[in-house]
């Protein structure tokens, strides 16, 4: 079956660095695929190539079998590449619903309709309620998105990413910055887009056993090397992973509690 | 007490007009981040076109619906040639619209001749209502009336449909609804050209109000349009409403009780408010840092 992403010898270099560094992988529709690497292995430049923010200095991107390097991130939204955003960034004044809605509506065209009362979109506001009881955000629909705490916005965040509905969503540490309490809800929700099984996904993330617990497998980015991809049973047997990064990662991960 | 009801309606009314121009002002900066100092050109514009148009036909009421295409065709071409090309960059959005305000300004001159315009207000809107001690004169109710109807149908809008969602949303956060895959240039040219209608509205209504129009009332009244738009935040609608009936009354009140004080009267107001509330009444705008 052709893969729905893939890239070839996808690179970029800053000045004499290079972030990502000939990176050959591709992965299957309806996939669940975790990025990991130590802090700098370009992980988030990475998927900045996959979404358009960065442009690659080498290489190609393809989606669905044809090149896409071309493309801005804005056009690979709405042909299927939707991703998560590191900042959060959700509309602050607007409710949670108005959130949603506004992501929703952003698949139609821009259109001056001034008169028409939103109710008379029912099926936008639907479509929103029904994003957010997925997030489980449904208790929080009228409140200001301001007033959400650090986990509800990653929720909010999601909610509006599922809205563009494109076919694979880029998640990029969907928890970072999040308090422990919070932690398990977002693995719930991410579980339950996995267990409708019509995305394909791809995940960022520094907590191995949320990792080992969703991904179908694995790929290890080091120094913007691919360095292993498969299950995730081969990751943890790999030698060479536990080598340079697991090792690494779990000493890092004991500086950074003790 | 019929003192105090003369001043008041006096108020409203100034404020009212002083919101149609600032209306735009504060969507054209919070949406676009636009600095439009040519918007006072677009009052003006559309009180002589409107004008000669109520003088030609003999009908307000068609003066009125002229300004208000004078200002949406001046607003199309404004945002075409003037401002796209400038967007992003405030510097030369402050040299290139205030070059363009003067250059508006001297075309009616042009177009028009140097000479103020004498307007007398129509003959269904003239003269007063006497209630018990109090004249209310009919203009100013019509003008106030005028001003809340505008209220309400654009807070409608941009509360109550999507085009409205957009805007607001696009205020805080304009990169964001990009990112959504909106194409937010359609809506930029919308405001533009629906805060340049406003502008063009109110300099028809100012014009039967001050009795007489000339080229330079554009300045003089986009000056308390800024005012307003900086008292009552930046890139708010209600914001602007209630900053320009501020403005409106402080005027008419200080014009009789403290004459030599209401020259001054809105820069005191705006450094109070700069003050205690530097981001401005209702400010809409929290942009994260990008």
């Amino acid at each position: 079956m052709e893969p729905i992403i893939r890239t070839e010898h996808l690179s970029i270099q800053f000045g004499g660095h290079k972030a990502v560094d000939k990176v050959n992988f591709e992965m299957p529709e309806k996939h669940f695929k975790s990025i990991i690497g130590p802090n700098g292995a370009g992980k988030t430049t990475f998927f900045n190539l996959l979404s358009g923010e960065l442009k690659a200095t080498e290489g190609d991107v393809f989606y669905k079998g044809a090149s896409i390097s071309k493309l801005s991130s804005i056009e690979r939204t709405r042909i299927g590449l939707g991703r998560s955003f590191q900042i959060t960034n959700v509309f602050p004044n607007l409710t949670v619903l108005e959130n949603v809605r506004l992501a929703v509506q952003s698949k139609e065209k821009v259109r001056f309709h001034f008169l028409k009362h939103y109710l008379h979109y029912k099926k936008i506001t639907e479509k929103a309620v029904e994003l957010l009881e997925q997030v489980l955000l449904s208790n929080k629909i009228h409140a200001i998105a301001s007033q959400l705490s650090h986990g509800e916005k990653r929720k909010l965040e999601i909610a509006m990413l599922l809205a563009l509905d494109t076919e694979v969503l880029l998640l990029d540490e969907p928890t970072a910055g999040m308090s422990l309490e919070e932690v398990p809800a977002i693995l719930e929700v991410i579980k339950s887009i996995k267990e409708q099984g019509n995305k394909t996904i791809l995940l960022i993330e520094h907590k191995m056993d949320m990792i080992l617990d969703l991904s179908d497998s694995i790929m290890v980015l080091f120094n913007g090397k691919l360095l292993a991809d498969g299950t995730p049973t081969d990751i943890m047997n790999n030698a060479t992973v536990q080598n340079a990064y697991l090792g690494g990662l779990y000493d890092a991960e004991l500086v950074e509690t003790s | 007490m019929d003192l105090l009801i003369s001043l008041v309606i006096n108020g409203l009314a100034t404020g009212m007009l002083i919101f149609l121009l600032a209306a735009g002002l504060t969507l054209i900066f919070g949406l676009m981040d636009v600095l439009n100092f040519a918007h006072g050109g677009l009052f003006v514009w559309g009180a002589y076109t409107g004008v000669f148009t109520y003088a030609y036909t003999e009908s307000f009421l068609i003066g009125i619906v002229v300004a208000i295409l004078t200002g949406i065709l001046f607003g199309f071409i404004m945002e075409k040639l003037i401002i796209t090309p400038v967007y992003g960059n405030h510097v030369q959005q402050i040299l290139i619209t205030l070059g363009f305000m003067l250059v508006l300004q001297e075309m009616i001159k042009v177009a028009f001749g140097p000479n103020a315009i004498p307007v007398s207000v129509p003959t269904y809107l003239a003269g007063s209502w006497e209630i018990g001690e109090v004249i209310v004169i009919k203009y100013r109710v019509f003008i106030i009336i005028v001003g809340f109807i505008i209220f309400g149908i654009f807070h409608y809008i941009l509360t109550r449909t999507k085009i409205g969602l957009i805007v607001r949303a696009g205020v805080m956060n304009k990169e964001m609804v990009q990112a959504l895959g909106i194409n937010i240039k359609r809506v930029f040219l919308f405001v533009f050209m629906t805060g340049a209608s406003l502008a063009a509205l109110g300099g028809m209504l100012m014009a039967p109000y001050s009795g007489s129009i000339y080229a330079e009332m554009g300045m003089e009244f986009a000056i308390l349009g800024f005012i307003v738009v900086v008292i009552g935040g930046m890139g708010s609608f209600s914001g602007s409403l209630l900053a320009a009936i501020l403005v409106g009354l402080a005027g008419s009140f200080m014009a009789y009780y403290v004459p030599f004080l209401s020259l001054a009267v809105n820069m005191i107001l705006m450094a109070i408010v700069l003050i205690f509330r530097p981001q401005g009444l209702f400010s809409m705008i929290r942009r994260e840092s990008t």
